[in-house]
């Protein structure tokens, strides 16, 4: 578990590190923020130490609240580990979140969609390769991500999360997220 | 054969174990995606469902093992979870089995509350024009059959030493996945589960281009982003697109911006076109061919053997030009020909599902009529019949298109289809005894002498594989032969 996590943190170290290639579908929109992060991970995250430090913290307590709500509309909030993924937080709680690919970034079966866009402008822009497999993503909306790709960190808590049968309801009920 | 009996005994006995007499039988035929989704849902919404997954090969998962390209192990990694599924109590696999030749539908009907088809598309769409049947032109399929080691593709042994150029007809993904094969180096091929007769073909290969001919224009381009992206950005490859290729309609302009993939596979297109580029030596090159549709293909010089692709010219017409779901209707001929010479042609121009004896077919579209899974007898507007107990998903329902989680959402319609059926009583045997199901399987197989691969079975090929595969560093090397499968599942 613990090598688990600390490899993850090399794997965003690793990702966010690198010069971003943005696809030209995607907005810059919160690009203050990501590149805030950006700088804030490869800052203090910089020496395995740092990133050992980090870990113990993040495994022992801080957790945010993440409600996902299933194909009937029924509602689960569940407490994710800061630096989890959407993907392994459903799982483990025994949310029926497909993953045929286990989060290796090649199918779009992990599927979910924000249901609050102000939480959505939270995240890092999808890279290239979410969004091609967002391409293929069934009932596609504008707040739609992968949630192998969205990782538990303080500013999600609160979070809600749709699989994407439930997007049925929203379209009756009128809602429809803005483009950005 | 002692030992069939025995595993027949043990299964038998689960079967009889767990369940009651509110037992549902349900027998799925073929393993791929479509099936194992299929399997597992309806495992899921019903608990006394008891199922049966039937594939005419030796070995399950059938295009994520055949279909997906060596080179994407990632998407085969949902091979777990069919794993998994396949391993759980109230499921078992029988490998070895082919429907319509070793057991027939009405003899699945007879024992099973439920059977849903899922054996996908072996087969190919032609052409239909002169010269079709020269040597060195195949199906895509048959290709990656043979690189992915497909007990019926081995021995195909397509000459790759003759000639420098292949032409690929049509821009899906499966065009793509080809093309990239063959222009792969061959020692990042080699640390892939790529079957080992094509890796050796490849290692000799003397092909340096591949030219990719689409009927219609980059705007609809049946290939997905993800795909695109991955050879546009290969090493020491050459692009070629006509810039004049590029300039797109209006129309189609309008169209993509509705069209997420349609717009992003497009705009991958336009700006290789426009990557400035200078080819060092011994490159090779990818021509992207647009608006060009084959006119017949030309013998070479000993007159047996493909020598070029006379192609013609297209145009689009007005708003026919976006509708990517009716291909035959928005492409005409200008009457102006060029031909491409080549010594390999690959048509990668669609699949196609085959009937069996006692199944409603629908022979122009290649699929069994059904309404949301359910295979219809007749089916008229309006008078349409239901084949009790009978149900489709995957490609034979709704035609060669779609990725793998295509089939999640497929499989998931069906499953509601029986679901309903079920709970309206509609699959009750009208006679009131219950059907035999997995008991009446193993009977018959006895009966007839066939010896079937259970899951374990397909454990023990698995474990050989990945055993030799790890003496290669590879992740498998894959056993290609009928007789050497069936040996290695120790039958």
């Amino acid at each position: 578990m613990f090598l688990h996590r600390l490899s993850r943190v090399g794997f965003r170290i690793a990702r966010t590190s690198m010069p971003v290639s943005r696809s030209s579908t995607s907005t810059s929109y919160f690009g203050a923020i990501f590149n805030r992060f950006m700088h804030q991970m490869t800052n203090h995250h910089f020496s395995t130490t740092a990133i050992n430090e980090a870990c113990e913290g993040l495994e022992n307590k801080e957790k945010i609240s993440v409600t996902f709500v299933n194909k009937d509309g029924e509602e689960k909030t569940i407490s994710v580990p800061l630096g989890m993924s959407m993907l392994e937080a459903a799982h483990e709680n025994d949310i029926e979140l497909e993953g045929a690919c286990e989060g290796s970034l090649a199918c779009s079966t992990c599927h979910v969609i924000v249901m609050d866009v102000n939480y959505y402008n939270k995240l890092e822009d999808p890279t290239d390769e979410e969004n091609d497999m967002l391409d293929l993503a069934f009932g596609l909306t504008e707040t739609s991500r992968l949630g192998c790709q969205v990782i538990a960190k303080p500013e999600l808590d609160g979070i809600r999360l749709a699989l994407p049968f439930a997007t049925h309801n929203f379209a009756v009920d009128g809602y429809v997220p803005k483009p950005h | 054969m002692g030992r069939l009996f025995l595993h027949g005994a043990r299964l038998l006995s689960r079967g009889f174990c767990s369940l009651g007499s509110n037992r549902i039988s349900v027998c799925i035929v073929g393993s791929g995606p479509a099936g194992f989704y299929t399997a597992e849902k309806m495992l899921k919404a019903h608990q006394t469902v008891e199922v049966d997954i039937i594939d005419r090969l030796p070995t399950p998962f059938g295009l994520v093992r055949y279909g997906v390209a060596p080179d994407h192990p990632e998407t085969k990694i949902v091979a777990n979870q069919f794993s998994r599924v396949a391993k759980s109590e109230r499921c078992s696999f029988f490998g070895n089995i082919a429907l319509g030749s070793v057991i027939s539908l009405s003899e699945l009907r007879e024992n099973y509350d439920i059977v849903v088809l899922s054996y996908g598309a072996e087969s190919d769409r032609s052409l239909g024009i002169p010269g079709e049947d020269l040597n060195g032109i195949y199906s895509a399929r048959e290709f990656v059959w043979w690189y992915n080691g497909h007990p019926d593709c081995f021995n195909m042994a397509p000459d790759l030493k003759s000639t420098d150029t292949a032409v690929i007809l049509g821009l899906g993904n499966v065009a793509l996945d080809v093309a990239r094969i063959l222009l792969r180096p061959v020692s990042e091929l080699a640390k892939t589960d790529i079957s080992d007769h094509a890796l050796a073909s490849l290692q000799d290969s003397t092909i340096r281009k591949v030219y990719l001919v689409a009927r219609r224009g980059p705007a609809q381009a049946a290939c997905t982003a993800k795909e695109l992206r991955e050879i546009l950005g290969m090493k020491n490859l050459h692009i070629k697109i006509q810039q004049v290729d590029l300039d797109i309609s209006p129309s189609d302009e309008e169209e993509l911006k509705k069209q997420r993939i349609q717009k992003r596979v497009y705009e991958l297109l336009s700006k290789a076109a426009s990557s400035p580029h200078c080819p060092p030596a011994e490159q090779r090159e990818l021509h992207f061919v647009f608006f060009r549709k084959p006119d017949r293909f030309l013998p070479s010089e000993n007159g047996c053997t493909v020598g070029a692709v006379h192609l013609e010219k297209t145009f689009l017409e007005g708003k026919a030009s976006n509708s990517s779901l009716l291909p035959h209707t928005c492409k005409f001929g200008r009457g102006e020909f060029e031909d491409i010479t080549c010594g390999l042609v690959l048509k990668s121009i669609g699949y196609k599902s085959l009937p069996i004896d006692g199944l409603p077919f629908d022979n122009h579209k290649g699929v069994v009529p059904n309404l949301k899974g359910r295979v219809l007898s007749s089916y008229q507007r309006g008078h349409e019949a239901v084949e009790h107990g009978l149900y489709v998903a995957g490609w034979l329902k709704r035609g060669p298109i779609g990725i793998v989680a295509t089939n999640l959402y497929c499989a998931e319609e069906t499953v509601a289809s029986i679901s309903e059926d079920v709970e309206k009583g509609l699959l009750t045997a009208a006679s009131g005894t219950p059907k035999p199901g997995r008991q009446g399987l193993l009977q018959l197989l006895e009966n007839k002498n066939i010896k079937f691969v259970p899951f374990s079975g397909w454990e023990k090929i698995d474990a050989k594989e990945k055993m030799v595969g790890q003496q290669r560093n590879k992740p498998r090397e894959k056993v290609t032969t009928w007789e050497d499968l069936l040996k290695a599942s120790n039958v």
